[in-house]
């Protein structure tokens, strides 16, 4: 079970960049752990040898509603993105257009994906860089996300905000269809290849 | 009305649909690896589930492989390699050691097994598992929830994508290869333009290729951020397939083929977008930016951000240029590079390395500058030995390593040092991807192989003289 979403107030952090992707949210050596703690550390990480990358600005600490240009999240399919966002404590992406996998690992994992229009992305932003440690409230009931005067409306599919707002775990909703999963199976074809320890090395 | 390739598998694939839900889909084959698989084991094991179809599930060793023999040092790598084995031992799945034939890059192994076949949904948690859709398969990367996902129900909720046709028409000029045609393609489209669509590759061009030329085209579709490409599978495909380890046999082979060709897209379906591009129009392409789009002809020069009218993408090139440490006007083919790639499970196949070898024989890379060839997997290297291929690379003063990803990420012993610059036939030139701050252009194997030869960004044609008869010692 996850924690259900329902609606967020935090200090939202202004990330102006698009076509972040996912080498540049957690580099490929920080992939090396077994355990799913830990990957905060690796977020941005080369960016933030910089001191003046935003992370770094002490207005902006303790910041968990990231917001950037559009194609967030694009690249790799690596979900150490997502643990590396939340585990320093992001709950909420706002971005104009999201990568497929990202996205998909987000709501799974119970960061939100807001998507907001680009010229509403642009007031947000510029709301953040003019007052740094500004609140951003954002709402999944009523999909809105509210920085200052600016009221934005968000996009998320209906499959994805339901399961969020009630924390319920893919797995689970998928044993639910057990028994037909067996149908399935017992009508595939004989040819799909099955790899068994005896059939598994080919012949040397 | 009819229906594409993509839309037949997936139809004969769902398990459950239901209004407003995504649709339930069956997977036939999940590839695992090291790196994106310990947390959905470890999921697993904390909810005290089994893997439902181990005999569906193979696994191999790719990522933190060295390339070179001997034990493997850094501790990290050992724990996620040594995690993977205890993993698969534990839940009855198959496993491809280092060393061992059958080992390799993930997207290589499947085909060269014979475990990627036409209409078959196929996952890894790996990005570029879209390669494999080169066979007629469906075929995506993953997340590691969903690695967990498919090993506990070996099914995917999933919305079904939109379709888009890549058609490509007319025959390459000489020296132009299937590694150009993505490049061109992503060019055109931009790394979005494929967001949420599956890429059907199609046209005379496409059809010409071989297995392994398809295969690189598809490897790419997730740079223009589709999440699977595909090719309908023909004859090409099928005697590709033939006699395979894992390829059906006698009667399940009759059976197989009659499915596989009732797969090809039907003449009245409907795409929901379309690409045309002509291919005697196509060039060497390589990249001077930090993504797969931001490409030129090897003929142009790097361009100016100023040309570029939107902001966006002027910003991007402003970065990409500053990292990339280029000036706009500069002749591609001025660029001198500190060390060529040669592999990837987008060019690290036998057809890659017979294409480079070719360029190569009898000639010596140029003074001071580093090869890296690195077959895509173990059998791959086998089979370049016995042609000799490994001679040829050796000769001509390239390193000739064991398979892996090896330079292709920045995440094993094969790395760039910051600031060092390098032709690579991989698939991603983002910042910091072969090592931190390096820099990455992206080549074909043939562009790969003159660069080597030069020392700045060439392709074949630039070698103006034939290959000396004999090669003098350095
Ligand atoms: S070769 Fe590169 S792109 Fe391919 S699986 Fe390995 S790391 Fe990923």
């Amino acid at each position: 079970m996850m924690t259900p979403f329902t609606a967020h107030t935090g200090v939202g952090v202004p990330l102006r960049r698009s076509n972040v992707d996912t080498d540049q949210i957690i580099p490929a050596h920080f992939l090396k752990r077994v355990s799913r703690e830990g990957f905060e550390e690796g977020l941005f990480s080369r960016w933030r040898e910089d001191p003046t990358f935003v992370l770094n600005q002490p207005g902006y600490a303790g910041g968990s509603v990231l917001v950037t240009g559009p194609d967030f999240g694009t690249g790799s399919s690596r979900e150490h993105a997502v643990w590396a966002l939340m585990q320093y404590g992001f709950r909420v992406v706002v971005s104009a257009r999201f990568g497929d996998i990202f996205r998909g690992n987000s709501g799974k994992q119970g960061l939100l994906t807001a998507e907001v229009a680009q010229p509403d992305v642009e007031l947000i932003l510029k709301h953040l860089e003019n007052n740094p440690g500004a609140e951003v409230t954002v709402d999944l009931t009523e999909r809105t996300v509210v920085a200052g005067d600016i009221h934005a409306a968000f996009q998320v599919d209906d499959y994805t905000r339901w399961r969020l707002l009630n924390g319920l775990d893919d797995i689970s909703l998928t044993l639910r269809h057990a028994d037909e999963i067996d149908r399935f199976e017992s009508g595939r074809p004989a040819f799909t290849p099955r790899v068994t320890a005896a059939t598994g090395e080919p012949g040397t | 009305m009819g229906q594409t390739l993509a839309e037949k598998v997936w139809a004969s694939h769902v398990v459950h649909r239901a209004e407003g839900e995504p649709d339930l889909l069956y997977i036939d084959l999940h590839l695992v690896h090291e790196v994106t698989s310990p947390q959905a084991f470890e999921g697993l094991r904390a909810a005290g589930r089994p893997v439902r179809r181990p005999d569906l599930t193979v696994a191999t060793e790719d990522h933190n492989v060295p390339t070179t023999l001997g034990p493997i040092t850094d501790p990290v790598s050992r724990t996620q390699l040594e995690a993977l084995k205890r993993n698969c031992a534990e839940f009855g799945i198959v496993h491809h050691e280092r060393g061992k034939l059958g080992q390799g890059i993930v997207h290589v192994i499947g085909p060269e097994l014979g475990l990627t076949q036409p209409g078959m949904t196929i996952v890894c948690g790996d990005s570029h598992t879209s390669t494999h859709g080169a066979f007629g398969a469906l075929a995506f990367g993953i997340g590691t929830s969903e690695v967990e996902h498919v090993l506990a129900t070996q099914t995917l909720p999933l919305r079904p994508f939109r379709t888009m046709a890549i058609t490509v028409e007319g025959e390459l000029p000489p020296g132009v290869s299937p590694k150009d045609i993505i490049l061109a393609v992503i060019n055109r489209i931009g790394t979005g333009g494929g967001q949420g669509y599956v890429l059907e590759y199609r046209g005379s061009a496409i059809e010409a290729l071989s297995m392994e030329g398809r295969m690189t085209i598809c490897n790419m579709s997730i740079e223009a951020g589709a999440r699977a490409g595909m090719v309908a599978p023909d004859e090409t495909t099928f005697a590709y397939l033939k006699d395979r380890p894992h390829a059906p046999q006698g009667a399940d082979w009759d059976a197989a083929l009659e499915w596989w060709r009732s797969l090809r897209t039907d003449p009245d379906a409907s795409f929901d977008a379309e690409v045309v591009i002509d291919a005697a129009e196509l060039t060497p392409y390589v990249t001077w930016g930090t993504n797969p789009g931001q490409s030129v002809p090897l003929g142009e020069a790097v361009p100016d951000p100023a040309s570029f009218g939107d902001e966006d993408a002027r910003q991007a090139a402003e970065r990409a240029l500053e990292y990339m440490d280029l000036r706009p006007g500069t002749s591609m083919r001025e660029i001198a590079v500190d060390t060529v790639f040669l592999g990837s499970c987008t060019n690290g196949r036998i057809e890659d390395l017979r294409t480079a070898a070719e360029v190569l024989r009898g000639r010596r890379v140029a003074d001071g500058l580093r090869m890296l060839v690195v077959p895509g997997s173990h059998a791959v290297r086998l089979q370049a030995e016995a042609e000799g291929l490994d001679q040829v690379f050796t000769e001509a003063g390239a390193e000739w390593r064991l398979a892996g990803c090896s330079m292709c990420l920045g995440m094993n012993p094969d790395q760039l040092s910051p600031q060092e610059r390098c032709a690579s036939t991989s698939n991603r030139n983002f910042e910091g991807r072969q090592g931190a701050r390096s820099r990455t252009h992206l080549v074909s194997p043939a562009v790969a192989a003159a660069t080597a030869l030069r020392g700045t960004l060439s392709s074949p044609a630039d070698l103006s003289e034939p290959a000396p008869r004999e090669v003098s010692a350095r």
